[in-house]
This record gives C-alpha cells, structure tokens and sequence, in this order.
C-alpha cells in the first residue's frame, strides 16, 4: 500500500467516523448491507414493477415541461400536413408538438407509455405469484394489501394519463368513464359534476385537475406506499420456499452486498433498457393519427390500454340490467360492468387472507412458502377466480377475430356470458385434479428432475446417494450459502 | 380422478347454491339480450342502420356536373351478359333483374356503379343468400365484367360516379373520412366489426371502387349523396384513404395503426416477457429440485 492509498484510507475513516459520531447509521448500513435475498428468480417480478416506476417517474417529468392541461380552442399550424388550420384544444396541440417538433419528445411519451403498460403487466404478475405462493399469509397480509390498493392506484393513474392527451380515442375513453361515475346509484350525478366541473366533456377546470392527479397525487401515493412496501419486506425479511436447511425462521440465500446488488442493479438496467428498446422501435399511441377529440365524433374499435379493457368487457357482456324504482332509474346499466365488477373483483381479493384464515383454521405466522400444488383448494379457486377476470377481459377486445372465424357479435356475447361461468368451473376441476396428481407423483410440472446424485470416492468409484429422481437431497457436506442465523421473532 | 369421489370439505349448502346460481347466470346469459352501446356503430349522419338484406338499393346519382365513369357498350357485351347473367346471377336476381323477395334484390336500375364494384370486388355472384359480401378474387375477368354492366345498365339508373384523388385535399380528406366513415372504417382505415357485420379495412379498394361504394353503400354501409359528400369530399377521403396505407408512422413499428390492443400484447408478450427471461436468468436458483 503506498502512501496516497494510505492517505486515502485515512481521509475516509476519519469521514466516517465523522458521519457516523453525527447521523449514526453505521449499523443500519452494515444490517442492509447483509440483508439476505432468498434465491428465487419470481422474487424479481416486483423489482420490475418497481423499476419501471422508476422509469415512469423520470419520463415523466420531461413530459410535464411541455404539457399544457388547457381545453381552449386553438388552431394548428405545426408540422403535421393533415391536422393544418384544424381546430383542437390546446392539451392536444401540446402532445402533437411535443410528439413532432420537441427533440426527443416522441422517445421519452413512447417510453412513458410502454413503461405504463409494462409496469401494471408486472404488478399482475407479481400479485400472481404472491397470490399462489401463498406469500399473502400473517405476518404478510399488511403488505398484500399495501399492493393491492397500489395496484388499483396504478389502474387510475394509467387511465389519467391516457385521458390526458385529449385526442380521439381518449376522448371516447372519457366519455364512457363519465357514463360510469354518472351511473353510481345516489351519488353519482354530483361526483361526475365534481371531477369534470360539469357535463361531459367538463369545464376548463377538468384539464388541470387531471394532470395534478396524473403528475403529482397519484406518484406521490405510490412513492409513500412503495416505500412502506419495501420497508415492510425489509423489516419481516422476505419469505423463501422450502428446501435443505430453509426453516421457518431463517432465510437462506445470496445477501445484498456484494452480490444480490449488483444483480439488481443489473435488473434495473435491463428494465430500462427494454423499455427504451420498445420506446424507440415500436410505435404506441401515435395520436396524430387518431386527430382531435370532438364529442360528436367516434371510431370503431375504440379500446383503453389493456389493463381497462377487463372494464370495458365487462360493460359489454352486462345484459341490460337497470334498477328503475317508481320511474327512476336508481341503477343504470354502466354500474354493473364499470363500477360493480372492478369494486367486486378488489374486494375479494382483500378479503381472502382473513377468508383463507376463516377456512382453515390456521392462523399461525408462515415465512416458508407454499407451491401451489401444496394447497390445490387455494390454487384451483385462484385459477378459476383469474380465468373469470381474464375471460371478461378477453370479451372486450377478442371479438373481430371471433368475427373473423365467423361467429356474429350478438352469438358471441350469448355464448361468453354462459362460458363465464362455465369455463372457471372447468379450470377449477381441472387445477383441482393437476394439483393432486403433482402431489402424488411429486415431479416438477415443467423441469422434473431425471436422475441420481451420486458420489465419487477416491478410488474413482461411484456411489449412488439416492435413486428417487425426485426430492433427492444434496449431499450436505457444505452449508448453502449466506445462511443467515436465525433471527427471534415472537409468534 | 380419486378428486370426484373425495369428501369436499366445503358444506353441502355452499355446494348447491353455488351449483345455483351458476346456472341461472348461465341460462340469464344465454337468453338476455345483448346490451347495445359499447359497440353498435355510431352513424354520424344519423342514417339509420339499414335493413338485413335490403330488397333494394338505389345508388346515389352523382351530381350534375360531376365527372362520371363510362364503360365500353355494344350489342355483342350485352348478348354476352345476358348469358352470363341467366348462368349465374338469375337465380338470385330473378330471369328479369327483378329481384327474389328475401333473398336478392331487383337490379333493374341500379346502374352500372353496382355492378362494377360487386364484381371488381369479388362480391357476386354470393354464394349464400343471407351472408355478407366480402372481397373475394373476381370470378370474372375485366371483359366479362364489362359484359355484364353493359347487360344489367340497359334497364336503366344513374351514372357510374368515379374519383381522382390528385384533385382531393389530404387534410380536408381527413376530416370528412373521420366526420363519415371512421365510426365503422376505423380512423386509419382499418376495419373493424359492427353489431351485423364485418367493417372491412380500406387496403384493397381502389379509387374507383371506393366512389362507387360511398355513393351506393355496399350491405349494412350507408350511401352518401352529392350533398352530404360532395365530389370535393369524396376525391379527398379517396385521397386520405390511399395515404393511410403508409401513414407516417413517426414512432417506430407501426403494429398495425389500431392502437391499444396489438399494444397490450407487445406490453405483455415482448417487453414483460423479455424481462422475466431476465429475471429468470439472474435470480438464481440454488436447488432445481425442492
Ligand atoms: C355504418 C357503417 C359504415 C360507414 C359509416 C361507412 N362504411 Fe364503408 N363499409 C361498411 C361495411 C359494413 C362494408 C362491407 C360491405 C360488404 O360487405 O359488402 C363497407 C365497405 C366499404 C368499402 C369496400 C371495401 C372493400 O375492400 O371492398 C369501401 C371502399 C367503403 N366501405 C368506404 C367507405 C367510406 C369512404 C365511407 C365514408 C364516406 C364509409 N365506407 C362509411 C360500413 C360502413
Ligand atoms: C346467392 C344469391 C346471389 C347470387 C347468385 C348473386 N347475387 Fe347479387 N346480390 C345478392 C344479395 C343477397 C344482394 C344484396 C347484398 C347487399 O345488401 O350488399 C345482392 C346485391 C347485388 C348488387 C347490388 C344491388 C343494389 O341494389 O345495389 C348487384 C349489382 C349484384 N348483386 C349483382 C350480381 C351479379 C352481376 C350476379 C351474377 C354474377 C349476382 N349478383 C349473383 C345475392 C346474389
Ligand atoms: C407499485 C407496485 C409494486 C411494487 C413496486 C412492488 C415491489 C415489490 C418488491 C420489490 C418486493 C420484493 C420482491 C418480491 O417479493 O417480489 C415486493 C414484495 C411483496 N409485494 Fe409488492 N410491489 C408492488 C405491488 C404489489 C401488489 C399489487 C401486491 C399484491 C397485492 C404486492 C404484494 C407484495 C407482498 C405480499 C410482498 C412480500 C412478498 C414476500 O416477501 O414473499 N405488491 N413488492
């Protein structure tokens, strides 16, 4: 070590020890540092949720210096030869411009928009495996539902930003959001006058509510909650599947410094990088197309981004139900399918751990998690709950292919609201079966392990440690790795 | 199959009125009729949807002044259409043009527009009465076709109308296309389907084609006269509707220009795919086996 290392290393311990006699943090770092993660690539499903909101936030920003949330009547004279001298609001012409003229506009709104529909992709994903690992389980019921009302956050602060364009297809998007919050029995008629300031499509005060909610409340929301999230995960620590060595109160895995960073930060990377692959390279939304919304004028096959669509086939496969008491109608039609159905879906979704405890009697503390095939009751209603979701989803944007095959609109919507109930009825006998028969086999459903672990001794010979092709237990000659000891807990 | 013959553990009661209710969703389903509103076509002229299978058709003429389509006429076309007519088309438009009431309409003074665009299209000759035209491969050559508009135009009806699209506007063919057509044609002209039909995308038609079909309104599709279309209008929604075969597609990979379904599945199939592969490969899996 020569002289100018040794220097250095003195500068820095003398800062530390500086920072440390001041903020203290010494052992909060040297804890994170040695937080383990345990080893399992679905753990990273939520690192991608959390990284393209990242993402979103940065994209974000840049867009918001160069939106205008104004619906005054202007008249454009940009770039774009087939919208000359037309008439549009000025929301609109910020979003043209800022897609046509703004230098690396079009980049940062095509990223923003591909992270917004990557992010809640993930959230689904991760609330799957969450949902069938049974990782939802006490002491972790607090953080699902710190999830699940983000998820429903993320849901709104989509659609808030498709809207806030004010082109064509967002226009009708509006419109028929407007037809469900008018449609809220009782309260309906003054929370629509609340949010648009008036009829549809609203006063000059809807544009700069809207973005305040897309650009500020909503992120702010997510941030508080995603920390309280993370907080959580960090101070219960993580829970791991069973294994050799994995017990209730330990976790075995890789720790946070050196390694399970940089595979994160990794992670990261590549999140940003698909997104500003597809930013770049795949066209979304291209709203010069779709030209100025009028509330006169419409478009076939207008469709939300994905994750409305399940509302939007909802509202289609609603036969036309209304609650008409003494010649008014207490409950028009949008309710069922566009207020009822989501409220319905999130609902069960929030009371399932306290339902599952009900069921089961078992209201113990779990940090080992289960396969799904460990709970085939859980794991078939599940499916069969998501297969319900999905085909409602399915209905709202699957029926030109339909119609190509040859099945009329009308016999479509007859044999999907039958098939909604009929076809989960199937996948749940059918998970039901494939669970039980995975229990009894015990092979892998989709990498079953072939083969013997066997052992070679010094003479070259081979010893067979074990001959079942399943559940063979390495040999325990070295501890797995980063086995952290067990830390208390009071159950 | 030893799970049908287990003992459930959820009480019998839960059981039957789950089995219940289930059922009489379903049969609910079946039976209710389909609410209108999320996709029944908006015509914003306020035309009202057309009849299944109207018995007649009647083409806007064009109007006075307006360029016109001529094609070639003799004897010797007529003689050859009325045998092509009585071989294929008499059977459903009657031995004398004059229609069969629920299967065909009369094509007496329908003109030679019609004609022209049912057969350059492949429409006719149908082959069930009750489905919808769509493009097919003509089944007549360019000199058959002529044949037999020269045939079924003798009983009369107005001028074929025709479209040049140097003369049109793209702007203004912008606005009437989104104003007329894009409640069914979808604003880039990419089709779509209605509560009784199938919108076809606009990629094939030709100039021609395309001013024959908005002023005779081919199946549940309205017609537009010189008044609501003038033949401004109609020369620049020809015009828009030749561009939006390579619209500018500033962003990239266009996916087909209709917008958030083809997008949802990039989202999910290309961009969250790619990295769970990622996720797969650097979360670590300590033991295949557990
Ligand atoms: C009410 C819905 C509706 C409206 C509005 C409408 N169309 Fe159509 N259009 C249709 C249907 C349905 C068909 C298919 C007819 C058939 O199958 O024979 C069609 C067919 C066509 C075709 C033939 C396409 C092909 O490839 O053979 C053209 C061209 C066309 N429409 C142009 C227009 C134009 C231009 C407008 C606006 C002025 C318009 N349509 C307005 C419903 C509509
Ligand atoms: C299977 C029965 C059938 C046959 C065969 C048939 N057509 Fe048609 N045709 C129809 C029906 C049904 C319609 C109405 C379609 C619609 O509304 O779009 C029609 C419509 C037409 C029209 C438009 C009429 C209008 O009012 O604008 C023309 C032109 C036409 N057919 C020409 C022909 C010719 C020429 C042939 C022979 C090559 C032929 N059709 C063979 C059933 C038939
Ligand atoms: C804003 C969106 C979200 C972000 C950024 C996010 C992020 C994360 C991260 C990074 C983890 C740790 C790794 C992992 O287990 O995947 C995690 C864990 C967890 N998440 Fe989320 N998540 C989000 C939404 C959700 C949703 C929608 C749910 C469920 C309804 C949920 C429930 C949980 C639970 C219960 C854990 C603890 C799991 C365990 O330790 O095994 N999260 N989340």
């Amino acid at each position: 070590m020569n002289l100018i290392d040794r220097y250095a290393q003195r500068r820095f311990l003398r800062a530390s020890r500086a920072a440390e006699q001041r903020v203290g943090l010494a052992g909060g770092i040297k804890w994170a540092l040695r937080y383990v993660f345990p080893d399992h690539w679905s753990f990273l499903l939520g690192e991608i949720a959390l990284y393209s909101f990242i993402v979103l936030v940065g994209t974000g920003i840049f867009l918001t210096l160069y939106y205008i949330p104004s619906d005054s009547l202007v008249i454009y004279h940009g770039s774009y030869p087939l919208l000359q001298g037309e008439q549009m609001s000025e929301a609109y012409r910020s979003v043209l411009n800022l897609s046509l003229s703004v230098p690396a506009g079009l980049l940062f709104r095509q990223v923003h928009h591909w992270a917004a529909n990557v992010f809640i992709a993930s959230i689904v994903l991760h609330l799957v495996r969450i949902f069938f690992t049974g990782a939802y389980r006490k002491p972790r019921d607090f953080n699902y539902f710190i999830g699940l009302t983000m998820l429903m956050l993320a849901i709104l602060e989509g659609f808030a930003g498709y809207s806030l364009a004010d082109d064509l297809l967002s226009g009708m998007g509006l419109a028929i959001a407007y037809s469900v919050a008018m449609s809220i029995p009782f309260v309906g008629a003054q929370l629509a006058s609340l949010v648009w300031g008036g009829p549809f499509p609203g006063n000059s005060t809807f544009w700069p509510r809207l973005e305040i909610v897309h650009v500020l409340l909503i992120p702010a929301a997510l941030a508080v909650l995603i920390t309280l999230h993370l907080a959580m995960i960090m101070r219960q620590h993580h829970s791991q599947f069973p294994g050799p060595g994995r017990r209730e109160r330990n976790v075995v895995g890789t720790p946070m410094w050196p390694a399970y960073a940089l595979r994160s930060i990794g992670l990261l990377l590549a999140v940003a990088g698909v997104l500003f692959l597809l930013g770049g390279l795949v066209q979304i939304n291209p709203i010069w197309q779709w030209g100025p919304f009028h509330p006169y004028l419409s478009e076939n096959g207008a469709q939300p981004d994905w994750y409305i669509g399940w509302l939007i086939g909802a509202l289609r496969l609603m036969p036309n139900w209304e609650l008409v008491i003494a010649g008014r109608t207490v409950i028009p039609n949008p309710f069922w399918g566009g207020a009822a159905f989501p409220l319905f879906v999130f609902t069960v979704m929030f009371f399932w751990p306290a339902l599952e405890r009900r069921v089961t009697g078992d209201i113990r503390r779990h940090d080992l998690l289960e396969r799904p095939r460990d709970r085939p009751m859980r794991t078939a209603v599940g499916a069969a709950f998501l297969s319900w979701v999905v085909i409602v989803f399915a209905v709202g944007s699957t029926d030109r292919i339909f119609y190509r095959l040859g099945v009329s609109y009308t016999t479509q919507i007859h044999v999907w609201r039958a098939g909604i109930w009929v076809l989960p009825l199937v996948v749940f006998f059918v998970t039901l079966s494939a669970c039980r028969s995975l229990q009894r086999s015990g092979s892998h459903p989709l990498r079953a392990w072939q083969g013997n672990v066997v052992r070679r001794s010094a003479d070259g010979r081979l010893e067979v440690l074990s001959d079942s092709p399943d559940r063979v237990v390495p040999p325990a000659t070295e501890p797995p790795v980063g086995t952290v000891p067990g830390r208390e807990f009071e159950s | 199959m030893r799970w049908l013959t287990r003992r459930s553990r959820v009480p019998p009661v839960l059981r039957l009125s789950l089995a219940v209710i289930l059922a009489a969703a379903s049969i609910v389903g079946l039976a209710a009729p389909p609410s209108q509103g999320q996709t029944s076509p908006t015509n914003p002229n306020g035309g009202a949807a057309h009849e299944f299978n109207p018995p007649t058709k009647s083409p806007e003429a064009p109007a006075p002044g307006d360029p016109t389509k001529s094609f070639p006429d003799s004897p010797g076309l007529r003689a050859l259409g009325y045998t092509l007519y009585q071989g294929t088309c008499a059977s459903c438009h009657g031995i004398a043009l004059q229609g069969t009431p629920g299967v065909a309409p009369s094509l007496r003074r329908v003109g030679p527009g019609p004609v022209d665009f049912y057969l350059s299209t492949g429409r006719m000759p149908l082959d069930q009465p009750k489905s919808q035209p769509l493009r097919n491969p003509p089944l007549f050559n360019r000199a058959k076709i002529y044949a037999l508009i020269a045939y079924i135009s003798a009983f009369g009806g107005p001028r074929a109308p025709t479209a040049d699209p140097a003369k049109g506007d793209l702007t203004y063919g912008f606005h009437q296309f989104t104003l007329n057509c894009a409640g069914c044609h979808q604003i880039v002209a990419r089709g779509g389907i209605t509560v009784n039909a199938q919108v076809p995308d606009l990629e094939q038609a030709n100039p021609q084609e395309i001013a024959e079909a908005v002023r005779m309104g081919p199946y549940l599709m309205p017609h537009f006269d010189a008044k609501q279309i003038n033949q401004h209008a109609l020369d620049s929604i020809v015009r828009y509707v030749l561009w939006t075969r390579s619209p500018i597609n500033a962003g990239g990979w266009g996916i087909y220009n209709i917008g958030p379904i083809p997008e949802g599945i990039v989202a999910w199939f290309i961009g969250l795919a790619a990295l769970v592969i990622v996720a797969r490969l650097i979360g670590e899996r300590m033991d295949e086996r557990t």
